[in-house]
């Protein structure tokens, strides 16, 4: 179905080249599944997976220095920026004045550029986030989008090998997780980052439009490498424990609700000065009212997106937010929000899927172990 | 003799005597994707034509299976039961998924056959 309306990354050739099922997704026609989502799944958990996240929105943070750059981003988001080191990333969330999370991002620090800080913000959320930043920043910060960029990830145990061998000066092994800087692969000048969606080791790599169908191309030709779509991208993120916009986050979630108090430094706990400070902090003194947790269903029916959870007296505690099979678990898994009492890992729960209720406890997450680069 | 038929919802039923074999077609087992649990009906449970019998899940979605015809669940398919993945591989044959005794033989001439459930995918493409 072709429609004027819909958007294409730089590699929508490519993956219809490769015979990939499209589907819609923020506005663009994206690969849902190449293989198949099990096979692209264990793929990316064993070797190395490419995945077009090109429909992400990039943009960067330009003032006069670190500081004043830095500043004008807490005012919005609770992370210590003017804390951040040149070539390190942080994750963060964007506030409303509820405390709410309007969108969640990634924001790096590039070395040797002060004043300037990239960002990468969820695609069904980037015309948002826009507004909202150019609309609160001081004069003398600009936001400039990036849209002529591409953004490919490669997540898996192989990712770097295959980096290193596509650029063997790039030193991309010696890179720590959540460090970013530019890197040359021969005549592209890309930025990348060691991060990721998926609980791997892996990079992100964003680079211009015109040059990332040939580059994808140089790393589908790595025997290690193989397309993934946002069908196993969603599936491994789930086993991760990582949010999804939309599902474990929106505006009236807050970040400690959600499990994110770690990406809030000390310094911004205490300071308070972003939105919603005083909701936030009084989470963390006083623990959330409810709570995201991940779910095991006990047979092998998946529980998905909307059902009701039930305590032992079969009274509502909460929702599935998001829910499915777990290729790597092997099993069905969930993640929803529970009231604090229920939150312990352990605690039996009944999940209703279709007008049933299924068996299922609380579980610790994530259900597979992260294995991120430790170095 | 066996007569394959289908719905417009992509089962399929192949009739053997007065028993209907009942299952997802090879295009809904593609379009669905990897098969990683199957909501079998109960033995002995009674449908009319079109209810909800059972549930197909992939990795991403839940999908209803609809009884084709009228009748009464006389045996499920235990192997779809431990490896979902069957009705990937063999949709058509080992990945069955009820039997049903048909109740009323007519509603079998509403069904569509083999060469008109291929005109009708050509309509969907």
């Amino acid at each position: 179905m072709s429609d004027s309306a819909t958007l294409h990354t730089p590699l929508h050739a490519l993956h219809v080249e490769l015979g990939a099922r499209m589907g819609p997704f923020a506005g663009y026609d994206m690969p849902i599944q190449f293989a198949g989502i099990l096979a692209e799944h264990l793929h990316a958990r064993s070797r190395a997976g490419l995945f077009d996240v090109s429909h992400m929105g990039q943009a960067e943070l330009v003032g006069p220095d670190h500081a004043t750059v830095a500043a004008a981003l807490e005012r919005l988001c609770p992370a210590d920026f003017v804390g951040l080191a040149p070539g390190r990333q942080r994750y963060s969330q964007l506030l409303n004045a509820e405390g709410g999370i309007i969108d969640d991002l990634m924001v790096s620090r590039p070395p040797g550029a002060d004043g300037k800080l990239n960002l990468v913000v969820n695609a069904s959320r980037k015309a948002v986030d826009f507004a909202l930043l150019e609309s609160n920043l001081p004069s003398s910060v600009r936001l400039i989008r990036l849209d002529r960029l591409a953004l490919v990830a490669l997540q898996g145990p192989a990712a770097v090998a295959v980096l290193e061998r596509l650029e063997p000066t790039s030193g991309l092994a010696a890179m720590g997780f959540m460090s970013a800087r530019p890197v040359s692969f021969g005549r592209i000048a890309a930025f990348v980052s060691r991060s990721g969606y998926t609980g791997e080791d892996g990079f992100e790599i964003s680079l211009p439009e015109d040059e990332a169908e040939a580059f994808a191309r140089r790393l589908l030709a790595d025997p290690d490498v193989a397309p993934i779509g946002l069908g196993a991208r969603d599936s491994l993120r789930l086993e991760a424990g990582l949010c999804l916009y939309g599902h474990e986050l929106d505006e009236t979630i807050d970040p400690i609700e959600a499990g994110l108090g770690w990406s809030i430094q000390k310094r911004r706990r205490l300071e308070g000065g972003f939105p919603g400070a005083a909701r936030i902090q009084a989470a963390i003194a006083e623990g959330p009212a409810r709570q995201r947790v991940g779910l095991r269903p006990e047979g092998r029916a998946p529980a998905r997106d909307g059902a009701e959870i039930l305590d032992a007296s079969g009274a509502e505690i909460g929702r599935v937010t998001s829910g499915g099979f777990g290729p790597s678990v092997g099993g069905p898994i969930a993640m929803g929000y529970v009231a604090r009492s229920a939150a312990a890992p352990g605690t039996p729960v009944s999940l209703m899927v279709r007008g049933k209720p299924l068996a299922a406890r609380v579980s610790p997450l994530p259900f597979h172990p992260h294995a991120y680069h430790r170095g | 003799m066996t007569d394959t038929r289908y719905t417009k919802d992509h089962e399929y039923v192949r009739v053997e005597g007065d028993v209907a074999v009942v299952g997802i077609s090879d295009h809904a087992q593609e379009a669905l994707g990897d098969v990683v649990f199957v909501e079998l009906p109960d033995l002995g449970a009674k449908f009319a034509k079109g209810d909800s019998a059972a549930v197909v899940e992939s990795v991403k979605a839940a999908s209803d299976v609809f009884a084709p015809l009228s009748g009464e669940v006389v045996e499920v398919n235990k192997d779809v039961d431990a490896q979902p993945g069957l009705i990937n591989e063999d949709a058509m044959g080992r990945g069955w998924i009820f039997k049903i005794k048909i109740a009323n033989a007519g509603e079998l001439a509403s069904l569509l056959s083999e060469p008109d459930y291929a005109a009708f995918l050509k309509t969907l493409a």
